[in-house]
């Protein structure tokens, strides 16, 4: 954590801003995710559901002694659950000093990629992904999505507002 | 903030909390001499060190203060305002104490005022003593220091007290004695400035005085050296200060210790050969146990340390609200876990200001009501289990029920009849709702209507509960049930479906095997699951039907854990219960913190996180739902009606699906069996002509299918000319029995439930029926071509008033109804046209003659016609209701005697009218 915050530090001061992402696939998209606030990335083993909670937690995993809210970036995206039952992958990651583990299908490369070429979102995506994404960075074979950690994790005061 | 001023405000904030409760001990008992050596010294205490850290302030209030107390020791006689002047400065000294703690330097300010008032007291009476007093204490001062040697401390201070005595022409004289403590600090501005303030008033022998103040001040300096040694008791330096975050932290990694050696331990039972690690294992769990017990106990604190405030604030308010009120804390040195401390110190606080300000009368109503003057609020603590029991008790007025249940339908907490139906005990809940108060006039104290319903949610924060038990006119009792902490808690652990969850052991009373066809099996009163366990009705809350797992109705089969919620006690159906296991209790998430069903949760042994359940939030949550009333019907089990100790008369029937039914048989007119084939349908009105009528039939309830052969029963009601026939399966007896309506159901054909001869029955509600006919009937029952009269129905039994009421509508009444003769007196006065009144002659606060008297004496209401009911026929009795011009006494359960009274009396009134 505190190697990526140097790490950010010198790269502001660089007329070119280079930023690392830890890139994660859901349903065959792929995301990028500022690795300044990626705690870890673990496979998920045992999680407990939690009865009447909100649709975008999918429960209660045991991290290294710490409870952590396991929250599914497919829900979080409008997609259905996976349906295969691989696997699960989760990006440790904090928010208001609570753990999260963000769901998600595949946890890939770390990419370093220019802030100055990331675009903003195309105006017709799903108003759901928007309040997500931060902006989209056009790589060589495919377009990887910026995603806004805090928003993604702030479903509860959204859904409040609404 | 450098660390000596720390410590000086650490220790001059406990000095100062000692000084509040001494001085309330001493305002009580002026002469006990070690109080006020007490409270001296450490006011004195203070004002050295601030003269030390150069906060002059603080330091010249403590001077007057001291000087104040000085006068005390002297034989001022001790009064009330002197004290509240004290505490005031006090107060100041603590306000300055906080902002010196926010910005380490002392606020600019002035505190004239109070040490003009403190000076202006301690001089006041020194106008008092004749000359030749003073000449005697002269004498004595100058004796006492030819002998410093051989003296004591206490009377070496005294005797520097008196050594004052001639002095006091100018109080101001003291400041130079004090000076003279510290002789080092003194400057010779001050001396100057002391010389001059004491050259004005003692003007009759300056330089008398300076050479006193010169011989005395050799005695002082000896005095003070006493103090310094004898001061610090010995156990003090066996003590350190360690920083509450230093404890936390310890405190959490001994909580983290013991879940590893948890998981160590289910890795050892799981492995059942022994690889020489077992041994080891035990110690390293036993070390684990006792440093978890050694770390918690560095976290107590007895809990009259939450009390400290407490004399203070009941002296005050006793002063401010001109009562007379004793403060008996019992049980101080319980000792609990510091963070639960906090929680609970200002719901405590809040609780004793409550009790002295509602509860505890003035003394001429205490005197009135036969009470003695000075009330009593009484704080106990004790351990029970492995939690702290509190108790708040009262020897006041109590809750006023009829208030807080007008309250409760005024402020749409409740309807009407919902409010009728409760129990005392139900009803005195409704203070704990957010914004109830019934507080005729809003003090400063309370009676702004924040605070219980905060008190409660601060205590159940914490996993504990607080409930309520008040007697009208005799007090209140408030019991608090808190975990001792809260950090690990005894939980057991239970599985619903394949999910397991924690419920803390704190509010599980017992556990019961459950299972279709035994003993012990839940039954369904209209799909709601309940369990007769010894004689009562305990509702059953399946877990997974919460939980929102499963469909509640295949859940038969299991474990029922008893759950104890305040008085609201619950069954909660689980399907497999597991060890009990200490655990650490881990908050929720804050996106999940709104459910209400689960209080943290936790990681067992094996390594899975589980949810704590919250009992409260459990109780909380199925009672706002459809299941409401049974929750509060629950609650009555605790405490009878005055209505259930009366037995009735009931007609126990066999509605539809087997069920059993019940009605009072004062309502049943007959009951008939008739051929099943005589049996009319008009459209889908079901009729059958009966003693020259063509009466209604109505099934008793929608699953019962009116015969169309063979022999149909019937129940037959009537009232005025409309008979209506209830079809039932089966009649099946005539019971005597208290009728205790336990289960209130939400069904408007239903009273309730209750248990009749051993098994649930349903009682049914009459009124329910009577409607449906009139629906399907052109209404006959309105008297025809007259205004319908209004009738005041005063009965305390509940029970009675739903019972009859209906029937009185029916026959064409606008019915009024009152619990009590004040109410009763209260609807009259309250200008409501009442044209009879029907009262019982028992009533729960005066006796219904009383009430007709009280009428009669009413110029407006004197010749109101009164029906009386009466339990037994005392000719005594009877003869005084007709002096009281009373129509008609009537047997209680005559039904046809109290309408054939009625008609009487109507046909009267009409013809009067």
């Amino acid at each position: 954590m505190r190697a990526a915050n140097t790490n950010t530090a010198i790269a502001t001061k660089t007329p070119t801003r280079l930023l690392e992402y830890v890139t994660v696939v859901v349903a065959g998209q792929i995301f990028g995710l500022p690795i300044h606030r990626v705690h870890d990335v673990f496979v998920v083993s045992e999680m407990t559901t939690v009865p009447l909670c909100p649709p975008e937690i999918s429960g209660l995993l045991n991290l290294r002694g710490r409870v952590v809210t396991a929250v599914s970036l497919r829900r979080r995206l409008g997609l259905t659950d996976a349906s295969n039952g691989e696997r699960r992958m989760a990006v440790g990651l904090e928010n208001c000093g609570e753990a999260h583990g963000l769901l998600v299908d595949e946890v890939g490369e770390v990419l370093e990629l220019d802030h100055a070429a990331m675009q903003p979102n195309p105006v017709h995506l799903d108003p759901r992904w928007v309040g997500l994404s931060q902006g989209v960075h056009q790589l060589k074979d495919r377009l990887l999505i910026i995603l806004d950690v805090d928003a993604v994790l702030a479903f509860e005061t959204e859904r409040e507002v609404a | 903030m450098d660390d000596l001023l720390r410590e000086f405000l650490t220790e001059t904030g406990e000095h100062l909390e000692t000084v509040d409760v001494e001085l309330v001990r001493f305002e009580r008992d002026p002469n006990n001499q070690a109080i006020l050596g007490n409270i001296f010294r450490l006011v004195h205490t203070i004002k050295g060190t601030c003269g030390f850290l150069g906060l002059p302030r603080l330091e010249a209030l403590a001077h007057a203060a001291e000087t104040l107390m000085g006068k005390f020791r002297d034989g001022m006689p001790v009064t009330t305002p002197a004290v509240s002047l004290i505490l005031v400065t006090l107060d100041r000294v603590k306000d300055i104490l906080a902002e010196l703690e926010r910005t380490a330097t002392e606020p600019q300010g002035s505190d004239e005022d109070l040490i003009d008032a403190l000076d202006g007291m301690s001089s006041a009476v020194f106008t008092m003593p004749t000359e030749t007093d003073l000449a005697v204490t002269s004498h004595q001062a100058l004796d006492r220091p030819l002998k410093p040697g051989e003296v004591s401390l206490d009377e070496l201070e005294r005797a520097f007290q008196e050594a004052s005595g001639p002095e006091t022409i100018g109080n101001l004289t003291y400041q130079v004695l004090e000076r003279a403590l510290k002789p080092g600090e003194v400057s010779l501005d001050e001396l100057e400035r002391a010389f001059r303030e004491t050259a004005g008033p003692a003007t009759h022998a300056p330089a008398q005085e300076l050479s006193l103040a010169l011989t005395t001040k050799n005695v002082t300096a000896e005095a003070t050296e006493v103090p310094e040694s004898g001061d610090q008791p010995a156990s003090k330096a066996q003590t350190i200060r360690v920083s509450v975050e230093t404890l936390e932290h310890l405190m959490t990694m001994v909580s983290e210790l013991v879940l590893t050696r948890n998981q160590l331990l289910e890795i050892a039972r799981r492995n059942s050969d022994d690889l020489g690690y077992k041994v080891p294992l035990q110690r390293l769990s036993q070390v684990t146990a006792e440093l978890q017990e050694g770390v918690m106990k560095t976290r107590m604190q007895p809990i009259g340390n939450a009390w400290q405030k407490l004399p203070r604030v009941i002296r005050d308010l006793s002063t401010e609200l001109s009562k007379k009120i004793d403060l008996v804390l019992q049980g101080a040195d319980t000792e609990l876990d510091r963070q639960v401390l906090e929680v609970i110190k200002d719901p405590l606080t809040h609780m004793v200001r409550n009790s002295a300000d509602h509860g505890i009368e003035t003394p001429r109503e205490r005197k009135a009501s036969g009470k003695p003057e000075k009330g009593t609020i009484r704080l106990n603590a004790y351990h029970e289990g492995g939690s702290i029991t509190i108790e708040i008790t009262d020897d006041g007025k109590g809750l006023s029920f009829d208030a807080i249940r007008r309250k409760a339908v005024e402020r749409n907490v409740a309807t009407e009849s919902e409010v009728e139906r409760m129990s005392d005990a139900q009803v005195a809940k409704f203070i704990f709702h957010p914004g109830f108060s019934t507080a005729q006039a809003i003090t400063s104290v309370s009676g702004r209507g924040v605070g219980m319903d905060v008190v409660k949610t601060n205590i159940e924060l914490i996993g504990g509960t607080v409930d309520i038990r008040s007697e009208t006119g005799k007090g209140t009792t408030f019991t608090i049930k808190i975990p001792l902490t809260l950090a690990i808690v005894a939980a057991l652990i239970v599985a619903s479906k394949d999910q397991r969850f924690a419920i803390p052991q704190i509010a599980v009373q017992e556990l019961v095997r459950v299972m279709p066809g035994s003993e012990q099996a839940v039954e369904r009163i209209d799909g709601t699951p309940v369990l007769r366990l010894r004689d009562r009705l305990l509702p059953i809350v399946p877990l997974s039907k919460v939980m929102g797992l499963a469909d509640a109705r295949e859940a038969n089969e299991g474990f029922v854990v008893v759950t104890q919620v305040g008085q609201q006690r619950f069954g909660i159906l689980v399907d497999g219960v597991f060890q009990t296991e200490e655990i650490v209790v881990k908050p929720m998430s804050s996106k999940m913190r709104h459910i209400q069903l689960f209080s943290g949760n936790t990681i067992l042994g094996d390594g899975a996180v589980v949810l704590i359940i919250d009992p409260n939030g459990l109780a909380r949550m199925v009672g706002s739902g459809a299941e409401d009333d049974q929750f509060l019907g629950a609650a009555s089990l605790e405490q009878p009606d005055a209505v259930q100790d009366e037995t009735l008369s009931l007609l126990v029937f066999r509605g539809g699906a087997e069920s059993l039914k019940a009605v009072p048989l004062s309502l049943v007119t007959r009951v008939e069996e008739i051929d099943a084939s005589t049996i009319e349908w008009s459209g889908d009105h079901p009729l059958v002509q009966y003693r020259g009528c063509l009466m209604p039939i109505v099934a008793s309830d929608d699953k019962l299918m009116i015969k169309q052969s063979g022999m149909q029963s019937l129940v037959v009601f009537s009232s005025n000319e409309t008979t209506l026939g209830l079809a039932v399966a089966e009649i099946i007896d005539i019971v005597e029995d208290r009728l205790d309506v336990e289960l209130v159901a939400e069904r408007s054909d239903l009273v309730g439930t209750a248990v009749i001869r051993g098994r649930a029955t349903e009682v049914i509600n009459v009124a329910h029926y009577l409607p449906l006919i009139a629906e399907a009937w052109a209404p006959s029952g309105a008297r025809n071509g007259t205004i319908a009269q209004s009738l005041l129905l005063v009965d305390s039994s509940m029970f009675f008033r739903d019972m009859l009421s209906p029937v009185l509508k029916a026959l064409g009444y606008r019915v009024h109804t009152a619990s009590s003769a004040q109410e009763a007196l209260q609807i009259i006065a309250s200008g409501t046209q009442i044209d009879m009144m029907v009262t019982d002659l028992v009533l729960s606060d005066h006796s219904g003659l009383q009430l007709v008297a009280a009428l009669r004496a009413d110029p407006d209401h004197r010749g109101m016609p009164v029906i009386a009911l009466s339990v037994g026929r005392d000719a005594h009795q009877i003869a005084l209701a007709h002096k009281l011009q009373i129509s008609e006494v009537v047997a209680k359960h005559d039904r046809r005697g109290l309408l054939s009274a009625l008609a009487e009396v109507s046909e009267f009134s009409d013809k009067a009218a």
